[in-house]
């Protein structure tokens, strides 16, 4: 069954056409790779689907319910996570406090579930531990590095305990094995039974992690399939390598 | 539970002050105390939109003046005791709060302080033209001698500001510890990042503008007795806008400590200027205080306090 399901969505800034009816569907537990050149249209799509940006024409459906007209909180409450493109953490809140406030307001939000504040807590301490910056708890934001910036931004998109995950290039910008190491740990969530998106230039992390691969140039999705086929494909080869 | 530990002594400390102005045996004291205490509940209204959602409200002297006309109204339609007034004055400050919060927060930074400054323009000329209230001329409000409980009216009116003292700051650090505190520390540092994590940022921001505006109203509701005569001019007066903002920036704005210390202090300055050398020099202390907390310490005296006990990162 499509967990997502993206039809005909297009959007306009102006007189520039970003999306250009973009249809996606995306199965539950699955692991999706969208690729494609700068400017092409991803992080728009991304705030499409999670209601950031209002579409012009088309729809998104998310686990059987339409998201047209909902707030991205709203949103988030049925079960769509994101992490942006360059952290946007908290800044005046620490590190553990950052985690607590999906938990507070998503988690604690939807029906059958009240945390107490020790389960928050604990809550918070695990998903420090799963990304690795149980030392960090008590920091400031600013007193991170990158990597550990984009862990949190990764920890805080989970904190909502979402079914899909949109990961806005989580990996920009680190080393070999810090890639390395954020594709093992989007593995291991998607083994969990969260369907991931993953948004990314490496192609390497790409390659590894994708099941599918979507690919968008210029606001139009190009190719859509297993991720060897369509880094051949002919078209993909002349957006990303020119003629 | 705690809260409530805090409550008593709020309550405890108010006590005490109360009864240390009176051994003072000085009538000034209570008048002198009153504003400070008014400006202590501004301050701590301004903060919890200004400081704890990070929205700029230029337009506390608006809120503050339609809880001193509802006060007026209803002196001149059915007089009420004043902690009725108090009452009736955060109702319609709260609404005009709602309100101007509904029309107004998909504004962003400056445009939603310069909304703020719009709204008091408007309704100052609102209140300059309704002649049931006065108008431009004013009203009178002839305040009695005595009150049975506390004695001199004066000292009446400083305990009901002593309690609303008590009632803003409670409800300045219960905020501050809930879940509503975090929401709207998440608007002050990222709003788009608050909707990803699911914070309902605009009921959120309501809510801070509501209460913000009731508390100020509720401030307001007094004043026309402690003032005696009410004009529109005074009532919308510059110094009530700019205190709100100064005091809890150079207190500090995270922290319901903040307003608190600013405006004890520059309150109290301002009262001993305006007695040893003029009325008019209050808004320059006011304004080069700013510009010297602007450079020195942009976080406040709270904020400098922080950075001083908090270890250097590495």
């Amino acid at each position: 069954m499509a967990l997502l399901e993206v039809t005909g969505l297009s959007k306009r800034f102006g007189g520039f056409v970003a999306l250009d009816g973009i249809d996606l569907s995306v199965l539950e537990g699955e692991r999706v790779g969208l690729i494609g050149p700068n400017g092409s249209g991803k992080s728009t799509l991304v705030n499409c689907i999670c209601g950031t940006l209002a579409n012009e024409t088309g729809s998104v459906r998310f686990d059987g319910q339409p998201m047209d007209g909902l707030l991205t909180h709203e949103r988030t409450r049925r079960g769509m996570a994101r992490s942006f493109q360059l952290p946007r953490p908290f800044v005046t809140l620490t590190v553990a406090d950052n985690l607590r406030v999906p938990l507070l307001y998503t988690v604690n939000a939807r029906a059958g579930s009240s945390l107490k504040s020790a389960d928050i807590h604990t809550r918070c301490a695990e998903l420090l531990q799963l990304v690795g910056l149980a030392e960090k708890a008590a920091k400031l934001p600013r007193d991170l590095t990158q990597v550990e910036m984009r862990k949190l931004e990764l920890a805080r998109a989970m904190a909502a305990e979402p079914k899909l995950l949109i990961a806005d290039e989580s990996m920009a910008g680190l080393s070999q094995s810090e890639v390395d190491d954020i594709v093992a740990l989007l593995i291991r969530l998607n083994e969990r039974g969260i369907t991931i998106v993953l948004i990314e230039h490496i192609m390497r992390a790409v390659m590894r992690f994708s099941q599918r691969l979507v690919v968008l140039v210029s606001g139009r999705k190009i190719a859509d399939g297993l991720p060897d086929a369509v880094i051949r494909d002919a078209e993909v080869e002349k957006a990303y390598l020119g003629q | 539970m705690r809260n409530f530990v805090f409550l008593l002594v709020c309550v405890a400390v108010a006590i005490v002050v109360f009864f240390a102005a009176r051994m003072l045996h000085n009538d000034y004291i209570f008048f002198a105390g009153y504003t400070v205490l008014q400006f202590i509940v501004l301050a701590t209204a301004w903060n919890i939109l200004g400081g704890y959602t990070g929205y700029v409200n230029f337009g506390s002297a608006a809120f503050f003046a339609m809880g001193a006309y509802a006060t007026v109204f209803f002196h001149k339609l059915y007089p009420q005791p004043i902690p009725v007034l108090i009452v009736i004055g955060g109702i319609v400050s709260g609404i005009v709060g709602f309100g101007m919060g509904y029309l107004t927060l998909r504004l962003r930074g400056a445009f939603f302080a310069i909304a703020t400054l719009a709204l008091a323009v408007v309704l100052q000329t609102f209140v300059v033209n309704w002649d049931y209230v006065g108008g431009s001329r004013g009203a009178y409000i002839i305040r009695p001698n005595e009150n049975a409980l506390v004695g001199p009216y004066i000292q009446y009116l400083f305990v009901l500001m002593l309690a609303l003292v008590v009632i803003a700051l409670v409800c300045a650090r219960v905020i501050e510890r809930s879940q509503l505190g975090y929401g709207f520390a998440t608007i002050r540092d990222d709003e788009l990042a608050a909707e990803a994590c699911g914070v309902p940022t605009l009921r959120l921001k309501l809510i801070a503008t509501t209460l913000s505006g009731a508390l100020m109203g509720m401030a307001g509701a007094p004043f026309p007795y402690y003032i005696g005569y009410l004009q529109p001019s005074s009532a919308f007066g510059l110094e009530y806008a700019v205190n709100s903002i100064a005091m809890p920036m150079i207190g500090g704005t995270t922290s319901w400590v903040g307003p608190l210390i600013g405006a004890i202090l520059l309150g109290s300055l301002q009262q001993i200027a305006t007695v040893t050398i003029s009325s008019a020099v209050n808004l320059l202390i006011v304004g080069l205080l700013l510009i010297a907390f602007v450079i020195v310490a942009p976080n406040g005296i709270v904020g400098l306090v922080q950075d001083t006990l908090r270890p250097r990162a590495k």
